[in-house]
């Protein structure tokens, strides 16, 4: 699959439009469909092409299986660290209202970190998961 | 549930099912669920519910088939001929399946607006939302604010399920690099 010409080459130009693609679904979760669920299956399927087409040890080239670990927790830390600094200025768990200014503007960031870490998260967990089911194979 | 688009992604939904009990070819399986659940994501379409959509087609059809197809390279393509007998897992299958269709005779009518679900916060939420949240996507101002703690608990499952493979399986440490 590596040597064919045209996958290599179809996949070049598909990978930054599904990057790009995976950007707008994480950061338009707020005025269309998505979030940070979707946006992070959709990024995780850009490297998972790349993994597909270019070989395994390229994709680790990319995104280093330390990367990914660190990655994997960051999205949750990201998460529990708006609640927990929530927490800290005096209002609820999670209660984005105190996060800015006025009660909105703590509502608009408080979702937009939150589904930065969702999607952090399950894109890291995604490539990683395949990485190890792929990598099995490719060692055999 | 008179719509005829409903109906008939629900029919070609069962017959999809059917096709994938009775092939043995493992790969023709996988893309077999591949195509179910981007038929069930038409359907959420068609129920208005994108955001859901969304989701399971991306996560459905998209990286579970993939993630499908890997585990096929370590076990191989093609199913073991069955030894046992059909008739009694028949049997309970076909039991537990009139008791579900039985239990779902109770339950309130698709976009139902007197069903219990519709009548607790909903109705709240969709007032509220735009002045309390002001972002003009409900689903997520209920995904992400109002409902911030399940999220939260989503993400942590996901979170879980990648430690999990990572001790099962090990990714990038060894055995890769002769």
């Amino acid at each position: 699959m590596i040597n064919n010409p045209v996958l290599r080459v179809i996949a070049k130009i598909m990978i930054p439009l599904i990057l790009l693609f995976a950007l707008y679904v994480q950061f338009h979760g707020d005025y269309g469909p998505g979030g940070g669920f979707q946006a992070g299956v959709i990024f995780a399927a850009a490297l998972v092409l790349y993994a597909m087409v270019f070989g395994i040890e390229a994709a680790e080239r990319v995104i280093p299986a330390k990367v990914l670990k660190v990655l994997i927790a960051t999205g949750v830390l990201i998460y529990g660290g708006v609640g927990v600094y929530t927490l800290l200025l005096g209002s609820d768990f999670l209660d984005y209202n105190t996060l800015a200014h006025d009660p909105v503007h703590g509502q608009h960031l408080g979702i937009f970190l939150v589904e930065l870490g969702v999607g952090i998260t399950v894109a890291a967990v995604m490539i990683s998961i395949f990485l190890a089911f792929a990598g099995r194979g490719a060692r055999r | 549930m008179s719509d005829p688009i409903l109906i008939a992604l629900f029919a070609m939904m069962i017959l999809i099912a059917l096709a994938a009990i009775r092939l043995s070819d493992l790969f023709a399986v996988v893309i077999m669920f591949s195509i179910y659940s981007l038929l069930a994501a038409s359907m959420f379409v068609q129920m208005d519910a994108v955001d859901v959509a969304f989701t399971e087609a991306a996560v459905g059809a998209g990286i579970s088939t993939i993630l499908m197809l890997a585990t096929l390279v370590l076990t191989g393509r093609f199913e073991k001929p069955s030894t046992h007998k059909s008739l009694l897992p028949l049997t309970v299958v076909g039991l537990t399946g009139a008791v579900l269709v039985y239990g779902t005779l109770d339950m309130p009518l698709f976009g139902d607006p007197n069903s219990s679900v519709n009548l607790h916060v909903a109705d709240r939420y969709l007032e509220q939302s735009s002045t309390e949240i002001g972002i003009p996507n409900v689903v997520t101002s209920i995904l992400a604010s109002y409902r911030g703690y399940d999220t939260f608990g989503e993400l942590t499952v996901i979170f879980t399920a990648g430690i999990g493979v990572m001790a099962l399986l090990g990714i990038g440490v060894r055995g890769r690099r002769k």
